[in-house]
């Protein structure tokens, strides 16, 4: 019928003459090989069939460290045991619950769940019954091995939180990994019944941390008892994580804040290394990698301080006064306001026919930019606020990378909010409002920011406009601690904006803390010059009476800091959520941990040598004869 | 279009040949899963109903004259590619792949299909090439852009062995049709670079996993290095006669991966020994060399080359999971057609027998 490709057919045919044969030659070679295991080696493989009461043991691998910048270990692993049964060699599995529940004294119904649930895998694979038994009930097994066929008690490393210090947030917990993580990109190595890092850097740093599972093939006997060790494949230790975060710092912040909620973050002004990283209360990592009780459960998320929550990272806040800086920046870089141009506050401001309240209701009179920063004038950056407009006050918060997650390396972290006449128009639809410029002025209104911008903020206006990415992790080493990565400071922006300007916002956070009148004075220290500002971020617009006393709706207060002032090393934030002034709750805590970082970076004999400090405000000078003999130093202060 | 004269000329050999590896499959997968907890119906019986029903497709089938497979040929490869494309985005995720597609009443794995149509798709396209002398270099670029496209797809599901398989049937089928030498020779050598590219780009870990627990079992005696040593010592030990129907320890104790699915042959080359082996491996060559066979006997080229694509599909299907359990090649997902349990696989493994016996009962027509 078809005439057409005649000659390509006729080839086509005899290339089917041609296949067979290779087809042919395939299929023998197959045959030959089936020959050589089932004929030939016939003896090796019944041999090793019928010994396959060949077993695989899974050695855990044990996972990498955590450790602090010093190298102090902040998480470690301690050996820990579980009761587990291969069902393959058990004989009659109801008398062997009654002798386990009664020998060891566990819950026998509980043991048979376990055991049900444990179903379905290979025979010879051991489920666990019960795990973190302990060393008398693994005494118990050992002494009955006989009596108790496919029982065996497995030993593998779980996590202990060593260092007396929490950072539950930061550090994260580890669990049993889910049916659904199993099935997720990046856990294709990964076995029911491994440990995974659920949050924090045990999350974020997985695969550094978790190293990889080993298993021993052993040969046992009926009772399964081992006879040999057929193979063993070692497990590699997971390489250790070593953070950026001062033990010390971070001990004495989750110290300082007692039984307030919270967070702080501290930065390294000229890395952007995370110093401390605090979101109080914290909880109790360890009860999350096994079955966590019930009431403990109830008791975390009863809690009206929300344990659970990390604070630092998803916590936004409005600044409050603390956003001034930024109000006061856009000022002088929009020439909206100079060194020494004053507003006359009269403890309220007039726009239109809203009235809007200083802080302060007898007014500050004539208060020009260092004072409106030391007694943190609302009027002062109502007014400013009035002549900048929304946008500008944005654009300038845009440079300090404001209303976006700066990238710390942790899951979930938050945005903030800098509000813009276009975002306005684009969320609800609604031209922005003048008046709704006076709050963002002031830190209120739609601000929002976490506590990691806020101390990326304030590092920022200390070093002069660099801004870096906030970074939590200093370096990977291996188990010996061989240095694998280091990670180095990212500058993810500079702002642009002269340092002259920053100068004149700087010597007004320098008088917040060190000149009568200024509102951060709990924050001073004696031997070191500090800077910063105060924040109450108001939690509801208008409290009545009723309400002002209800926890949840006190106001959050705020503290931002840097220091020392002339040389700056460390930023702080610290927010106090209810803790109403920033001032009064914020500044203290902020104090506490600048002293514990100078104290921790300079051995005590060398405290002495402060010749540079020469020129100490009032209170450092009244300190100085007492610091000057050369061992009471540190303690002559309380 | 239906004409029952046809029926006259019904290929028996060929249907014979499938109702045995099957029958022989059922038998094999009721001792499989005998110590399985099963809830529901048992998987011999499921693997039945899969039989009937893909045995009433492969009736349908070859009732149809299989040009008509021409005239449609582009819409569905270019039909199958979208769906591939829709996997990728709102596909159904089991085992860290994702490869189902769900349309409401039913499951659908595109890249199943794309194994039938691909191979119609070369038949068509060479169908109309003149190719005297055999293909030159330039004749095969068109050809591999076809196959590219959905491999690539395929792959990035990630389905390796899928996309193994179809990638060596549209091979073969080119081969079938001709190449010059200096063709090969500029394949081979341009081979070697894109492995090395496909190795350190598209490969996940898994799969390059399983290829050097392949190359070295020792490596991970967990992974899949260790299926690989359990399913030797299940068929070795099997020896001449085997160990017996339901007796094989290896399989009754679940030593065995997949022991009713990928790992079927080698339980029943643990129970049934050497001598069953051979006759299924013969079984298995009758049915290879048969479809050889019908694609020879075939009168025009489309046929002859469709025929040869459903022979190629069967035939490294079968090597591929043979060569795997013997430990000759990786553990790659590949099922035994007609034996290994499984709705899709018997039914794709059906399309083309149905496609093999409309071409077979059509062969006096010409």
């Amino acid at each position: 019928m078809q005439q057409r490709f005649v000659r390509e057919i006729m080839e086509m045919k005899h290339r089917t003459l041609l296949l067979s044969f290779v087809v042919g030659a395939i299929f023998f070679v197959l045959m030959l090989r089936l020959w050589h295991l089932q004929i030939l080696s016939v003896d090796d493989y019944r041999n090793m069939s019928e010994n396959n009461r060949l077993r695989f043991v899974p050695i855990a691998s044990s996972r990498g460290a955590i450790m602090d910048r010093n190298g102090s270990v902040l998480v470690s692993n301690r050996p820990s045991f579980s009761l587990a049964v291969v069902p393959q060699e058990v004989m009659d599995k109801e008398s062997l619950l009654d002798q386990l529940a009664e020998l060891l004294g566990l819950d026998r119904s509980e043991l048979a769940g376990r055991w049900e649930k444990g179903k379905g895998r290979a025979k010879y694979y051991p489920i666990v019954l019960a795990s973190n038994i302990n060393r008398d009930q693994v005494d118990i097994i050992e002494e009955n091995r006989l009596r108790l066929p496919g029982v065996e008690v497995e030993m593998k490393p779980v996590r202990e939180y060593s260092s007396g210090i929490l950072a539950a947030h930061l550090l994260g917990y580890i669990s049993e990994i889910s049916e659904d993580e199993l099935n997720r990109q990046g856990y294709e190595d990964y076995n029911p019944g491994d440990y995974i890092g659920k949050n924090g850097i045990e999350r974020a740093w997985e695969q550094e941390l978790h190293g990889s599972d080993g298993g021993r093939q052993l040969e046992v006997d009926a009772r399964g008892r081992v006879l040999r060790t057929i193979s063993e494949s070692y497990p590699t230790v997971g390489n250790s994580v070593v953070l950026t975060i001062d033990a010390a710092l971070q001990k004495s912040a989750e110290r300082a804040f007692g039984e307030q909620a919270g967070a702080a973050v501290a930065m390294d002004v000229n890395s952007g290394e995370i110093l401390a990283f605090v979101s109080n209360p914290g909880f109790d990592p360890a009860l999350f990698s096994g079955k966590l009780p019930a009431d403990k459960w109830k008791e975390y998320l009863e809690d009206k301080r929300h344990p659970l929550e990390n604070k630092a990272l998803t916590g936004q806040y409005p600044p409050g006064s603390t956003f001034k800086i930024i109000t006061a920046l856009s000022g002088l870089e929009n020439s909206k306001i100079t060194e020494s141009s004053t507003v006359n506050c009269q403890g309220s401001y007039d726009l239109g026919t809203s009235t809007f309240k200083c802080w302060n209701k007898h007014g500050h009179g004539t208060t020009n930019l260092k004072k409106s920063l030391r007694e943190s004038c609302d009027v002062y950056y109502y007014q400013l606020g009035e002549h900048l407009g929304v946008d500008l006050i944005a654009a300038t918060a845009a440079k300090f990378k404001l209303g976006a997650p700066l990238g710390i390396g942790l899951k979930n972290e938050k945005a903030g909010l800098v509000p813009t006449a276009a975002w306005k128009q684009n969320k609800y639809g609604k031209r922005w409002f003048h008046g709704e410029t006076l709050p963002v002025a002031i830190g209120q209104g739609y601000v929002l920011m976490t506590p990691i911008q806020m101390a990326s903020m304030i590092a920022t206006v200390a070093n002069e406009g660099t801004v870096y990415r906030p970074y939590l992790v200093k370096r990977i080493v291996d188990s010996d601690g061989k240095p694998l990565k280091e990670f180095k400071p990212e500058i993810i922006g500079t702002t642009g904006i002269s340092a002259d300007k920053f100068r004149l916002v700087k010597q007004g956070l320098y008088a917040v803390v060190n000149d009568p009148g200024g509102t951060g004075a709990a924050a001073r220290l004696w031997d070191f010059k500090v800077a910063g500002k105060t924040g109450t971020s108001q939690v509801v617009k208008m409290r009545d009476s009723k309400q002002s006393n209800a926890y949840q709706f006190r106001d959050h207060a705020l503290f931002v800091a840097f220091a020392p002032f002339d040389k700056p090393e460390i930023a702080v934030a610290v927010v106090i959520e209810h803790g109403e002034h920033g001032g009064a709750a914020a500044a203290p805590i902020a104090g506490r941990m600048l002293r514990a970082w100078f104290d921790s970076k300079k051995p005590p004999q060398k405290a002495t040598p402060r010749n540079k400090d020469d020129e100490n405000v009032d209170d450092g000078e009244k300190a100085e004869p007492a610091a000057k003999e050369p061992e009471p130093g540190n303690e002559a202060r309380p | 279009m239906i004409d029952r004269r046809l029926f006259v000329n019904i290929d028996w050999m060929l249907l014979g040949l499938v109702v045995a590896v099957s029958l022989l499959g059922i038998l094999n997968i009721y001792s499989a899963t005998t110590p399985y907890k099963i809830t529901g119906a048992p998987y011999y019986l499921k693997q039945f109903y899969w039989m009937t029903f893909g045995m009433f497709i492969a009736l349908l089938i070859c009732s149809f004259d299989y040009h008509l497979l021409e005239d449609f040929s582009y819409w569905l490869y270019g039909f199958l590619v979208i769906l591939l494309l829709a996997v990728l985005v709102v596909g159904r995720s089991s085992m860290g792949a994702t490869r189902w597609l769900h349309l409401g009443f039913i499951n659908i794995q595109p890249s199943e299909l794309m194994k039938i149509v691909i191979i119609i798709t070369f038949a068509h396209f060479f169908n109309n090439f003149h190719a005297q002398g055999g293909l030159a270099v330039r004749d095969v670029f068109l050809p591999l852009g076809i196959l590219i496209l959905p491999a690539v797809l395929i792959m990035k599901q990630p389905d390796l062995g899928t996309a193994t398989l179809v990638i060596l049937i549209a091979v073969s089928m080119t081969f079938y049709v001709g190449l010059r030498w200096s063709t090969i020779v500029t394949f081979v050598l341009v081979a070697i670079p894109m492995a090395w590219l496909g190795w350190s780009h598209f490969l996940r870990p898994y799969q390059k996993n399983r290829i050097l627990d392949f190359i070295n079992p020792e490596r991970s005696r967990l992974g899949s290095g260790y299926h690989i040593i359990q399913s030797k010592i299940a068929v070795g030990s099997g020896g001449l006669t085997g160990k017996g129907f339901i007796k094989g320890t290896q399989s009754q104790l679940r030593f065995l991966p997949e022991q009713h699915t990928d790992f079927a042959f080698s339980v029943f080359a643990e129970e049934w020994g050497f001598i069953g082996c051979l006759v299924l491996i013969i079984l298995y060559l009758s049915l290879v060399l048969w479809g050889l066979n019908i694609a020879r006997r075939c009168n025009d080229r489309f046929g002859c080359l469709l025929a040869m694509g459903v022979t190629a599909m069967l035939f490294w299907h079968i090597v591929i999971n043979m060569g795997m359990v013997i430990g000759m090649f990786p553990v790659v997902g590949v099922p035994m057609p007609f034996f290994s349990y499984g709705g899709t696989s018997m039914i794709t493994s059906m399309v083309g027998i149905g496609i093999l016996q409309s071409i077979s009962m059509r062969r006096f027509m010409f």
